[in-house]
């Protein structure tokens, strides 16, 4: 099995890929995967924790993970709407471009 | 979990999120994306977490992933043009990772292994979200359908 430290550097791994992805990209949908790649490590470590605790534990990190992928998928279509919002008025995606608070 | 499956499943993920982060073409890293999220439900499901597993392929790959594809789609003029790549935040990546890498090992607490539990069902955690975090859903609710609205709303024609 596994140690509990394994998981969680997989899951920094995984939080420092997505944030490579939000900090360095100028696509703004580049910049949303990075975010749902961070929100994901976030879930991992959730269930980690919930699973390494001492048993018989109650399922709040299983809770709280369904919480979290229910909000993400929120997020994720509010930000893809936005993404075709901006790409209509400024016909780009570049994040650089959007320097301009008046439209 | 076996320490073999966990290494393959561990490089799957890796590899496909470092490819959603750093191929050029949008579609390609659209794909390593989903395949991404499969390695994340394999985590789960070896975690014992069967359901939070099924919900994320659900979401991510049915319904995230294709939106992605969709917005790509309707902003397909764009593809190829926009190149850039910001170094800095390589760096800030990297030392976010050693920064937590460190962190983890100099906690001693950490290297345990897991003990047996009882599987957790469907129906216990229907059961708990009816009673012990009904508030938590009902506002849940209330989130989806104020984000259903507003996506409606931000990607509506305006009329001039």
């Amino acid at each position: 099995m596994p140690t509990l430290s394994m998981l969680l550097v997989v899951s920094a791994a995984l939080f420092c890929i997505g944030l490579l992805a939000a900090l360095s990209r100028r696509h703004a949908i580049f910049i949303l995967i990075g975010i749902e790649m961070m929100l994901a490590a976030a879930n991992l470590n959730f269930i980690a924790f919930w699973r390494f605790a001492p048993q018989p534990a109650p399922p709040t990190g299983v809770m709280v993970a369904i919480f979290a992928i229910a909000i993400a998928a929120a997020e994720a279509a509010v930000g893809l709407a936005m993404v075709i919002a901006v790409y209509r008025h400024f016909r780009t995606t570049n994040v650089d471009q959007l320097d301009q608070l008046k439209g | 979990m076996s320490t073999v499956a966990f290494a393959g499943i561990a490089i799957l993920t890796l590899a496909a999120a470092l490819a959603a982060a750093t191929l050029q073409k949008l579609m390609h890293a659209a794909l390593s994306f989903a395949v991404m999220f499969v390695g994340i439900s394999a985590f789960f499901f070896f975690l014992g977490a069967e359901f939070v597993g099924l919900v994320q392929i659900f979401v991510y790959i049915g319904a995230v992933a294709v939106l992605i594809v969709f917005t790509i789609l309707l902003t397909r003029h764009d593809v190829g043009k926009v190149r850039g790549f910001n170094w800095s935040g390589v760096f800030v990546a990297v030392a976010v990772f050693g920064g937590l890498v460190w962190t983890i090992s100099k906690t001693k607490s950490l290297s345990i292994v897991p003990q047996q539990i009882k599987p957790v069902t469907v129906q216990r955690i229907g059961e708990l979200l009816m009673t012990n975090y009904v508030w938590p859903l009902q506002c849940v609710g209330v989130l989806l359908t104020a984000a259903l609205i507003g996506a409606l709303i931000l990607v509506m024609e305006e009329k001039s």
